[in-house]
């Protein structure tokens, strides 16, 4: 982490949203200053304020703590801080009760505090593993062995910045590499929508119904078929004709009149 | 070196990755586990002992050859092989809560570390060192994790049960009150899964 000038005076942001500077460091009524992009969550810096106070976990000044801890997280974004909040309300909380009276009668006090211990002290126990596990890491990658191929960086790729020219001249190079480049050629070919529909009234005029397939051609390529298709749906969309399947699976009947409901 | 030790060195070397001793007796037909494990000692007490640059490491449930810490700076500087990236701190205590307690659900761990989880189980699933194991049987049965045999790799362990024990740890764990120790509590989980 870069070093930069503490933050003596807290601004009044009030919401702050803005994305988290890589260094915040906050400046405590104690004077010491903190980082907090340095603690791995609420319970890192709660053991962080309680080891520069020099005070015992078993027996926290929940009063003085929580203040801390209130200031410290007073500069984090939103939403870097929703972790660290609920163990603010937790701390508040806490000194509220450290507050009530004890009764006196000999009936057994319940120390508050004691919930918040124990996951200290065992957050306290899994950072000192992380430790050990870390000195392991680092001992083992010390070694190498034979043929050791290291995972890829974790760094996603730059995003691209190419012109179109750049862009083509890539395709040009790629394209001369390949011995036989099987390129796909595009042909155009227009449908005769037009010629479809003369060819439909015609029969229409003749007849007064007929399977659409027999204004097909003798040997119809994909585009007549194409052709005609989109001239009998422009065709019933007009009226000009109806498209009717008598049966399900059987083949289009072209009609030159509406079939009128049974009398 | 008996030829058996030899024929271990051969493979071992050819691996390049850790070989259970179960995975070794395959090679010979004549060798039982034992000879198998008497010549790897003798080839471990070879590289030992006979002054090698290299030597024979217990790793993941196997066993791998591996070049002495000693030349790790010279091998990085001459760019012949490049050393781990580091893991980070929530990296590391999330693996620290994962190894001792599994299989545990996200919930858990989070509990432990007071932050929330999924960013840094996910980029630890992606480099292979936790997986998920299975489903626990509680509300809407969520994922359970462990760790993988890259993650005892990565740490250079042989076993989980080559991780510090409770007792070998500075910090002892004192439970404020004697009812507060369950079977969830954390002196206990050390103690576990072992």
């Amino acid at each position: 982490m870069t070093a930069g000038a503490p933050v003596t005076a807290l601004p009044e942001t009030g919401l702050n949203l803005a994305p988290p500077l890589v260094d915040r460091r906050v400046a405590l009524a104690g004077g010491f200053v903190v980082e907090l992009e340095a603690f791995s969550g609420p319970l890192d810096l709660l053991l962080h304020l309680l080891r520069e106070e020099q005070l015992d976990i078993a027996d926290i000044p929940i009063a003085r703590i929580a203040d801390q801890f209130l200031a410290a997280i007073h500069e984090l974004g939103l939403n870097q801080a929703a972790d660290y909040l609920e163990m603010a309300s937790r701390l508040v909380r806490l000194k509220v009760q450290m507050l009530l009276p004890r009764s006196l009668d000999g009936e057994e006090w319940e120390d508050p505090r004691a919930e918040l211990v124990r996951r200290l002290l065992e957050y306290q126990q899994i950072k000192e593993i992380a430790y050990w596990m870390a000195a392991a890491a680092e001992r083992r990658s010390l070694r190498f062995g034979r043929g050791y191929l290291p995972p890829p960086p974790e760094v996603p790729p730059p995003p691209l910045t190419l012109d179109l020219f750049e862009l083509l001249s890539a395709v040009d190079r790629a394209i001369s590499g390949i011995l036989h480049p099987v390129l796909h050629r595009v042909i155009a070919r227009p449908l005769n929508v037009e010629g479809a529909t003369l060819r439909v009234q015609s029969l229409l005029e003749d007849r007064e119904e007929f399977v659409w397939l027999e204004a097909l051609g003798v040997r119809p390529t994909i585009s007549d078929l194409l052709s005609l298709l989109l001239a009998l749906l422009e065709l019933s969309r007009r009226g000009l004709c109806f498209v009717l399947q008598p049966a399900a699976f059987e083949p289009l009947l072209v009609r030159r009149e509406s079939p009128r409901p049974a009398a | 070196m008996n030829p058996l030790a030899q024929l271990l060195e051969a493979a071992l070397f050819a691996a390049a990755r850790p070989v259970a001793a179960e995975e070794l007796v395959t090679l010979d037909l004549d060798a039982s586990l034992d000879d198998v494990r008497v010549a790897l000692d003798q080839l471990r007490e070879h590289y030992d002992f006979d002054g090698h640059g290299v030597e024979l490491v217990e790793l993941a449930g196997g066993y791998q050859i591996l070049s002495r810490p000693a030349f790790a700076a010279a091998i990085e500087r001459a760019q012949l092989n490049v050393r781990q990236p580091r893991l980070t701190a929530a990296m590391l205590e999330t693996l620290a809560v994962i190894a001792y307690r599994q299989p545990v659900g996200r919930a858990e761990i989070e509990d432990i570390r007071g932050v929330s989880a999924s960013g840094v189980l996910r980029s630890l699933q992606e480099r292979g060192l936790i997986e998920v194991t299975g489903r626990s049987e509680g509300l809407g049965r969520p994922l359970l994790y462990g760790t993988t045999p890259l993650f005892l790799e990565l740490l250079g362990l042989s076993d989980l049960q080559s991780l510090p024990r409770a007792e070998e740890l500075t910090i002892a764990l004192q439970p404020p009150k004697a009812e507060a120790v369950g079977p969830d509590d954390a002196a206990a989980y050390v103690a576990a899964d072992r």
